[in-house]
Order: structure tokens, then sequence, then C-alpha cells
């Protein structure tokens, strides 16, 4: 990577910041983020396990989706922009209460994921027949696309171009949120609420990418740079880049887009059913209903799996995974070193017949069979808040 | 004793008849922490450029390969056991094997410290 291509992508709010602090810029999704800090990876992420990092995840996309069927600011409101997007999604969204998150998928006709994301009911009454999405980096352009597209005529699409996003993540994180956003310590998991903070709104989520307790902040840009100054304030956080962001998230069993889920691999098969409301199985009414209730019937024919090898050498994305007898049933779609079970860790799709825990498996690293097993996941327990 | 370098990293030195081989400091820094070696067994041949060994930091994985051509006499298997040992003194005690060269006149081909420093400088 050279300097002149790093200068073509777009930056955040907190480039300043990422060179002040010595990151390690690199090409992400079209932005320059930081990978590591001068810390390194290793070290960011038992930091942030045992305290706090923090993390700038200003390149995902935020939006409004709004309602135009019925006027903004009531239970039916509410009721129209759910309708809507629940065409695009397996999600319960009509029952997702004031102030509430629900991860969800956007799905494509074959029932394959488009992207995974987070949408949030507004705590406000004022604000009822809106929906704040959160999508990932890389499919953005393609997300908002299809909003607008599906969705025309229902509803409209306000790209939130200048917030920033901000991930604070680990045990302390509650502390360091209470302290500049009173009240965000007592949030329950998987909430949110708009805050002021130095004359200005942010949206404060206790939700993350991590396994640990946490929160998203939503800061428009002005003032993202003062906010990320005062978290790092606090003894107790450190900045963490995007190494640290993808070991956090592999050991606590999360999907990377483009990597663990795809527009191949149905919610089912990528061990995200629970994102399928109880509701919406009996009614269907989303893209590749008929394939996901199938497969939820009868079981799908892989199913995404946590694996352990026996060894030390880690197993990365694309190792090839067969059985003891040398099957070829699967391949690695994540897999590295995870600081915190110190030891390596990977994710993959393996043959149903494989999918069990304890499974015998043997992974192809470096033209040798390494001895692995099937596992449960998360690899590191998820210690998210549960007030 | 003078150290000779490849243009991959690796460093090379005798002792006596036999070739005792690392990576740089500049390339342990790259990777940032290692968390797993792999070395060869003792009595592999290897020609020069081969991959010899692999190490691993959290993110990625790097080949190491053999500056030279020649037999694996001894490896370290302390940075094995202990792959963090490779940050802490990548020139020193960190060492991955030692080799019989095949011929010992190979490292005059290498470069010298002046033209490593070059080269980093140069990246």
């Amino acid at each position: 990577m050279t300097i002149e291509s790093l200068s073509d992508l777009k930056r955040t709010a907190l480039h300043e910041l990422h060179l002040e602090l010595g990151a390690k810029m690199v090409p992400f999704a079209g932005y320059a983020m930081p990978v590591q800090y001068p810390d390194g990876v290793l070290k960011e992420h038992l930091h942030t396990r045992e305290k706090a990092g923090l993390f700038d995840v200003s390149h995902m996309g935020q939006a409004f989706l709004r309602t135009t069927e019925t006027p903004i600011g009531s239970e039916e409101a509410h009721r129209a922009v759910a309708d809507a997007i629940e065409t695009l999604v397996p999600g319960e969204i009509r029952k997702l209460k004031k102030g509430g998150l629900r991860y969800s998928v956007f799905l494509n006709d074959q029932g394959g994921i488009l992207d995974d994301l987070m949408i949030t009911r507004p705590e406000e009454d004022a604000r009822q027949g809106a929906l704040f999405l959160v999508v990932n980096a890389a499919v953005k352009d393609r997300d908002f696309d299809l909003l607008k597209e599906k969705l025309s005529g229902r509803t409209t699409l306000e790209i939130l171009e200048s917030r920033s996003l901000l991930a604070i993540q680990g045990p302390k994180a509650a502390g360091v949120v209470e302290a500049l956003l009173p009240g965000s310590g007592a949030q329950g998991f998987m909430t949110m609420r708009a805050r002021a903070w130095n004359g200005v709104e942010v949206f404060v989520s206790r939700c993350g990418y991590t396994g640990e307790d946490g929160f998203e902040i939503s800061v428009p840009d002005t003032h993202a740079g003062d906010l990320a100054r005062a978290l790092l304030d606090h003894p107790d956080v450190a900045p963490a880049g995007l190494g640290a962001r993808d070991s956090l998230r592999l050991e606590a069993g999360l999907c990377l887009y483009g990597h663990d889920i795809d527009e191949t691999t149905s919610p089912v098969e990528a061990d995200l059913a629970f994102a399928i409301g109880k509701r919406r199985r009996e009614e269907g009414g989303f893209p590749g209903a008929a394939r996901i209730l199938k497969e939820l019937a009868e079981s799908p024919k892989r199913k995404r799996v946590g694996i352990r090898p026996e060894g030390r050498a880690p197993a990365r994305e694309g190792t090839e995974i067969q059985t003891t007898d040398g099957v070829r049933i699967g391949v690695v779609t994540s897999g590295g070193f995870g600081p915190s079970v110190n030891g390596p860790v990977a994710m993959g799709y393996v043959a149903a017949d494989f999918a069990a825990p304890g499974t015998a498996l043997n992974l192809i690293v470096r033209g040798k069979a390494l001895a692995a097993r099937v596992v449960a996941m998360p690899f590191a327990p998820h210690r998210y808040f549960r007030g | 004793m003078t150290v000779r370098y490849t243009k991959d990293h690796e460093w090379v030195r005798m002792e006596g008849d036999v070739a005792v081989v690392g990576i740089t400091k500049h390339a342990a820094e790259q990777l940032g922490d290692v968390v797993f070696v792999e070395l060869p067994e003792t009595g592999r041949a290897f020609g020069q450029g081969d991959d010899m060994a692999v190490v691993e930091s959290v993110k990625a994985a790097s080949d190491v390969y053999a500056p030279i051509a020649g037999e694996i006499v001894d490896v370290n298997q302390a940075i094995v056991d202990e792959p963090a040992k490779v940050n802490e003194d990548p020139e020193g005690a960190a060492w991955f094997v030692k080799m019989k060269p095949a011929d010992a006149s190979a490292l005059d081909s290498l470069m010298d410290e002046a033209a490593y420093k070059k080269l980093l400088e140069n990246a």
C-alpha cells in the first residue's frame, strides 16, 4: 500500500486523531481505517476484554427510514414503517419496543444474505414511524439502493452522511459512558437513547461486536473528535483498531459480512435463525421465505459452526475442512488466533451431518491435516449487560 | 561476526561452520505480536528461497524462506513454546534454525547490514 493510494480513500472525522495516536492506516471498504495502534492487535484485544477499547466505526452506514404512508409520530406510523422493512428482512420489527434494537439481515429472493444490520425503533413518541439503521460499510450503497428501490412510495431514506459512529466496548465502558452521558449506564442491552452532549444530539446504543458490554454512539462529525478524546481521557480506555475488532468478534462467534455470511448463505445455514421472528415463521412474507422456512423445518444442507484446532496452528479463512477420512465437507470462513482463548479459533461451514459439537474434523493447513473439533460458540463467553 | 540479510527480511550469520538464521527486527515489528511459530524438522534440506518455517501474528501468517541452501541441524524450540520471544529479541535469542550450508560462500551473495538498511529506507 502506497501513500498515494491511501490518499484516494475516504477519511472518517477521526482521521487526524488516528494519526496523532500513531495508528497504522489501511484501506478498508473505501476508507482509510486504523488497523492497529502502537500497542498492537494483541494488547488492544486484551485491553478491551479487561477494561475498554474505543473503535472508530464511522465507515458504517447510518440512516433513518421513515414511512410516508402515515404521519410520523404515531403507533400507526411505526406499524407502517415496520411492515415496509419487514418485506426485506425476516425479523419481528412490528413488535420491537420503543427504544429497542434488533439484529437482522437483508435477504435476496433466494434467501441469501445481502447484509446484516441493526434496526432501532426510536424511543420518542414524535419519532414513531422512523427506524434508525446501521449497515456494513462495504455494502452500504447497495443496501441504501435496495431500500430506495424496494420501498419507494412507502418510505423515505435519510442517509446520515455527517454522523460518525464510535464503539466503546469492554467491562469498564458503562462507567466511562455514564460519566459523559448520564443515564447511559442504566440503559438495557439492545436499547438506544437519544441524549444531548455539548449541544448536539447523540444516539447511544447499548450493543457491540465484541461479546462485551458496550455502546455504539452516533455523533455528528463536528463533535466526533471531541467525544472520542473525552472517552480516551479516561485511564481505562485505549484505542483499538480493526485488527482487534476482528479477533474480538471472532471469539464472540459473530459473523463478518462478506466472509461468514454472503448472498449464498441463508440465515438458517449461518446459525442466525434467532433473527427470524416467530410471527414471521408463521406468516412468511420476506424474500426467500420458501427456502428459509423449508430449512427451518428440515435442517439446512450445511451449517456455520465454531471450530477449535487441537494444536497451536491457526487455520485461516479459506482453509479446507475434511472428515477424519479425508472427505471435503466445508471451508473455514474466519480463522485466526484468539488472544483471550489463547489459542487458535475458527468458524466455517460444514455439511449438516458434521455440525454437532464434539465432531472430529481435519483442517488442511499448508498441505497437512490438523486435528480439530466442532465446538459451540462463542469461544469467549458473552458478557452483555443484563441489568 | 558478519550478519547477512535477505530482501525477505531473514538474517543469517555463521557460527563456526553452522549458519544461524532468523527474522529481522523490522520483520518482527511488521508482523506484530507473534502467536505461532512452525519450524522444520532437523535433517531436512532446503534450497535457497524455499519455504522453511511459518510465523503468525493474530492477523496473518507469513512464510520464512531459507536464506541459503542447506540442511537443518538444529531448531529453536524455545520460540515454538513461547512465540512472543520473536518480538523480544528477533536478532538474538529468538533465532529460528541452524543450517549446515551447502556452500558457505552463498552468504556473500546476500546483503550486508548497510545494504539492508538502505533497502528498509527505500521501502
